[in-house]
């Protein structure tokens, strides 16, 4: 059978830890046997196997969220040396030591670096982040999107609410209720759908509202930090437009709606 | 505030930042740019104001000048002191731009308020606004360095604060378009602060 290798490498990693919601943090030290390939999870994963810290003492294991493992679900997102990212595609050998990690604090900690992105599924339903087919008898086929179309909202479409753009705004906290850059570029991904046009005025009202649209201060970390290269400030000042005539219609307009 | 107004004041904040504060300091600025022709150039300028009806003046004042600054600056703080600054983080051109545009908004709000109190509260309690009183004020030169500082910080809000009003009005989109305006307000910084500095210098 073989053995993993035993490189003699030791990874240093120094983790936030917070055994309760809203309860008292300290950051506690650990000692990792390095292996090839690691990535942040694994390392996590050896020290559930062996949860002594840097100085002996047997401490807690700590706890994460993970999925997909793969950088498609989100979520495992966490601070890994200061900057929010996926600590599944985060790999041990690209990142300087000691590895620091620390929880996604702009969202509230359940414990350790597993925090609550309820806020951002909440903003989801808020801004009807879909699109509206069901009814009372069969609608019929909706109008087709133009390939090329398609192409480009995919790209919006890759958006796996992951939180690291809540995480690098500066305008989303617990001090300002910013609806924040994630949800507001999925509008602009609805509105764009031929079907989830239809609906498009009421997406625009949501955003137009309290902690919405125009809470952005285009620090534009979002775009900076976006694991998808999600182009967020182009949806926004998209949005923006939009919202400039939305603006416009609700007020001279006459009994417009949709167009 | 009324209940989903937040929309309003924010669009309303950006306008009035531009129309009128900041078409108002571009003129602010150019008419002290007499200053560098002389006392008796600024004199002149300053005093066709003289030639208004005072109560007209008066009405021009809080409708263009103190009720839309006082908003803006109010509404302002509000909007600054929500940020949470990250700069150490995120040390990108932009995010440096946004921790600046709301430094110098704060100091801002301190120095248009002793400015305003140095000069046009003083000439309502029956002070003379002439090259002389200026003169006065800056032969301090910690005073010098103030306005210097509330000066450039005025210029820069307005010329970083016109490139997020065209993003927020949803005028400038692509990150192609954003940049090149980046550079044009950047210039137009520039500009405009040698205009201002040019002119607070004249009086020392």
């Amino acid at each position: 059978m073989a053995v993993e290798a035993n490189t003699g490498r030791i990874i240093d990693v120094e983790i936030l830890r917070q055994d309760t919601e809203n309860g008292p943090t300290r950051w506690e030290k650990f000692k990792v046997p390095y292996r090839h390939g690691m990535n942040v999870i694994s390392l996590l994963m050896e020290i559930q196997r062996n949860p002594v810290t840097a100085d002996g003492k047997k401490t807690a294991p700590i706890t994460w969220d993970m999925n997909c493992l793969e950088e498609v679900c989100g979520a495992c997102s966490m601070i890994i040396n200061g900057r929010p990212r996926q600590s599944c595609s985060s790999l041990v050998d690209k990142l300087e030591t000691p590895i620091r990690l620390e929880p996604m604090s702009t969202f509230p900690v359940i414990r350790d670096l597993q925090v609550d992105r309820s806020r951002m599924f909440d903003a989801l339903k808020k801004v009807k982040a879909w699109v509206p087919i069901d009814g009372t008898y069969n609608l019929g086929e909706g109008p087709r999107m133009p390939e090329r179309k398609r192409q480009w909202a995919y790209e919006l479409a890759k958006c796996m609410t992951c939180g690291v753009c809540m995480e690098a705004c500066p305008n989303v906290s617990e001090k300002a209720d910013f609806i924040g850059p994630a949800p507001l570029s999925q509008v602009r991904l609805f509105n764009t759908h031929p079907t989830g046009a239809m609906n498009k005025d009421e997406r625009l009202a949501e955003i137009m509202g309290d902690g919405g649209l125009a809470n952005c201060g285009n620090s534009q970390n979002c775009v900076a930090a976006c694991p998808k290269g999600i182009p967020l400030t182009t949806s926004i000042a998209s949005l923006n437009r939009a919202a400039t005539v939305q603006m416009f219609k609700n007020f001279f307009g006459s009994d417009h709606m949709v167009d | 505030m009324s209940k989903n107004r937040e929309f309003l004041w924010r669009r309303l904040h950006s306008l009035l930042g531009v129309i009128p504060v900041g078409l108002f300091l571009v003129f602010h600025l150019s008419l002290n740019f007499t200053a560098t022709g002389g006392s008796e150039a600024y004199n002149d300028a300053t005093g066709m104001m003289e030639l208004i009806p005072h109560w007209l003046l008066l009405v021009v004042e809080w409708v263009v000048i103190y009720i839309p600054l006082m908003f803006h600056a109010f509404y302002g703080v509000y909007i600054a002191f929500t940020a949470t600054h990250n700069t150490k983080r995120f040390g990108t051109f932009r995010n440096w731009m946004f921790r600046i545009q709301r430094m110098t908004g704060i100091f801002l709000v301190v120095f248009v308020a002793w400015h305003i109190w140095q000069t046009r509260i003083q000439k309502a309690l029956g002070d003379e606004v002439n090259f002389d009183m200026m003169a006065d004020i800056v032969a301090n030169p910690a005073m010098l360095a103030f306005y210097i500082v509330g000066i450039l910080s005025a210029t820069f809000h307005l010329s970083n604060g016109l490139w997020s009003f065209l993003v927020s009005w949803g005028i400038t989109q692509s990150p192609k378009s954003q940049k090149i305006v980046t550079y044009i307000s950047m210039a137009f910084f520039v500009v405009i602060s040698v205009v201002g500095v040019m002119a607070i210098l004249a009086f020392v």
